[in-house]
């Protein structure tokens, strides 16, 4: 237990004292924060002319938070390579490896220190749009629900989870950062687009594949329905992920 | 306190360590010397548990690494070859970092870091970032790294590569210090630094052991005749001829005059032969100024050893660049 505390806190020191954390940051409230600004520009927008027409209230759930809860996901797979890609790549550079794999603690509290360690910035990350989201809350009439608010949030989370579980392990396989980082995108990438295939295709494999996208299972939570699938899919993911980065570090360089 | 059995490792069809069986008795500074690619490194990785050994195993105080890794790791201080440190931490923080790591208590952690770097002479240091500290400073650093939870074995890899001729004192006088406390195992391929270090010296090459004894006795067994200088107040050519009439002599040499006084170098088969050059010498009422006995180098002593077992091309000759010379002697 103590290990993976010294890891996390290692780890968050290494982020603050280097640029790599503020750049994340940065970039992310500027990208996040556009989305928000171009989607409640459009959404005052549609309402005025809502309005004109006669039309009833527009939902601010559906039109403005579930568009820019998307748009985080898709930011946070652009960045988030960015987070992981160093994680193993610069511990087996760097020699530190050697310290970590001949320290008297387990291969596993390791991976768990490097994996909270990011967590906790990707809650900063979050934390950062539910800024821009309690805006929202605060002028709509009716406010908006806390519980689906807090299931979308959740979704998120367990996104970001996905992406720094799955990016870690890639980043254990190779020593080189900028192919940890592709390969990280890429896989993202894949995963995200993978229900696509379900618009040409409808056959039985074509659902298994697009059961397999990211954004199949983002949806319901975005939409606020906390559905058990869900929560195995994105859970079994980020364990999975976990799990392979720890065997990695078993196994011989 | 160490045995390692029969531990052998591949890297695919390369055997870098091969059968290699030898152990470390309690509070001794154990030399590890070989050339570059000797296996010096791979096999301090597979001790310290860092790589899975293709064949045999480690034991330290009797526990066995692959049953225990955890309770063999923590009795173990490794400085890897390269030391193993995060460029963008202070000193002191890295350190704490480490004693996290290695599960010191929290009521221990700030005194154990103090006394590391203390024994480490980087007090002035702690609060510097590591990536700005000088090569010497940063070895020290995993020095200190490596004897912060007070481990009974510690395996310290090439620990003064690289290290300028002052750096390279200091961090061995650091290594005695740390004697006795620690069983100490130390590779190095610079032969001087076996000989002044270690009380015993392990020869690999090609992952294979070729010796192991004291640096003395290592000595004896590549030559068994002594080797003496004389320096005699005496013509060259008489003192020679004087001893040339003794019988346990086997070659005397002239190696020059200087202000009246003549130097020579001469084999004997026997210790007796000392007292016998002595006796010839003033007897013939000449002042003996000089008889010492030449020991041969340890590099003599790993080309005669490492050239009989594998007929090794690139064993090092000299000592490295920067090495003092005067410690080119046993
Ligand atoms: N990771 C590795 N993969 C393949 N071969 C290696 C690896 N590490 C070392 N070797 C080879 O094993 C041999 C022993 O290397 P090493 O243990 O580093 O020797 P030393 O430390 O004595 O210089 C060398 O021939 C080296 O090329
Ligand atoms: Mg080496």
């Amino acid at each position: 237990m103590s290990a993976i505390w010294a890891i996390l806190r290692k780890e968050w020191k290494s982020y603050f004292v280097t640029p790599a954390a503020y750049v994340v940051l940065a970039l992310f409230a500027v990208i996040a924060g556009f989305f928000f600004y171009s989607m409640l520009a459009y959404y005052v927008m549609q309402s005025m002319g809502g309005g004109m027409f006669g039309g009833g209230r527009l939902d601010v759930h559906a039109m403005l938070l579930q568009p820019l809860f998307f748009d985080v996901g898709v930011t946070m797979l652009f960045l988030l390579p960015m987070v992981t890609m160093r994680l193993y790549a610069e511990e087996t550079r760097g020699g530190t490896m050697e310290l970590l794999k001949t320290a008297p603690v387990r291969r596993l509290e390791v991976v768990l220190g490097k994996f909270f360690a990011a967590f906790g910035l990707l809650l900063a990350l979050l934390l950062m749009v539910f800024a821009y989201v309690l805006v929202v809350w605060h002028y709509a009439h009716p406010h908006p629900g806390w519980a689906s608010l807090g299931v979308a949030f959740l979704g998120l989370l367990l996104l970001g989870g996905v992406y720094l579980s799955l990016g870690l392990f890639l980043s254990s396989l190779t020593r080189t950062q900028i192919v940890a980082g592709v390969t990280t995108f890429a896989l993202f990438l894949l995963l995200w687009v993978a229900d696509w295939v379900t618009a040409y295709d409808n056959g039985r494999f074509a659902h298994i594949i697009a059961y397999l996208s990211l954004t199949t299972h983002l949806t319901n939570f975005v939409q606020g329905v906390l559905d058990v699938k869900d929560l195995v899919y994105y859970l079994s993911l980020i364990f999975a992920g976990l799990f392979l980065t720890a065997r990695r570090m078993e196994l011989a360089e | 306190m160490l045995e390692v059995q029969n531990l052998s490792k591949s890297y695919g069809p390369k055997l870098a360590v091969d059968n290699l069986s030898f152990s470390a008795r309690k509070g001794e500074i154990l030399g590890f010397l070989g050339p570059n690619g000797a296996g010096k490194t791979t096999t301090m990785r597979m001790i310290t548990g860092y790589l899975p050994p293709s064949h045999g195993q480690v034991v330290v105080e009797g526990i066995a690494l692959r049953e225990s890794p955890i309770e063999v790791k923590r009795r173990i201080g490794y400085l890897p070859e390269l030391p193993p440190l995060y460029p963008e931490l202070s000193v002191r923080d890295y350190l704490l970092f480490v004693a996290r790591l290695k599960k010191i208590p929290s009521a221990q952690r700030q005194p154990a870091v103090d006394r590391a770097l203390e024994r480490a002479a980087l007090g002035e240091q702690r609060q510097r970032i590591i990536g700005r500290l000088s090569k010497g400073y940063r070895q020290r650093v995993g020095i200190a790294q490596a004897i912060l939870n007070e481990p009974p074995l510690l395996i310290l890899d090439e620990p003064t590569a690289g290290l300028d001729p002052r750096q390279i004192l200091e961090t061995r006088n650091l290594v005695r210090s740390l004697a006795g406390e620690h069983t100490i195992i130390l590779s190095t391929h610079i032969l001087a630094e076996a000989a002044t270090t270690c009380e015993r010296v392990i020869i690999i090459n090609q992952g294979r052991l070729v010796a192991v004894d004291t640096p003395e006795n290592l000595t004896h067994r590549v030559k068994p005749t002594d080797t003496l200088q004389v320096e005699v107040s005496a013509p060259a050519e008489a003192a020679a001829a004087a001893l040339r009439a003794l019988p346990d002599l086997t070659a005397v040499e002239v190696l020059g005059q200087h202000q009246g006084a003549s130097r020579l170098q001469v084999e004997a088969r026997t210790l007796a032969a000392r007292e016998a050059i002595a006796r010839a010498l003033v007897g013939a009422g000449w002042g003996l100024r000089e008889l010492r006995p030449v020991e041969l180098t340890l590099e003599q002593i790993f080309l005669s050893l490492t050239g009989a077992a594998a007929g090794a091309p690139n064993v090092p000759v000299a000592a490295a660049p920067g090495e003092p010379q005067s410690e080119g002697e046993v």
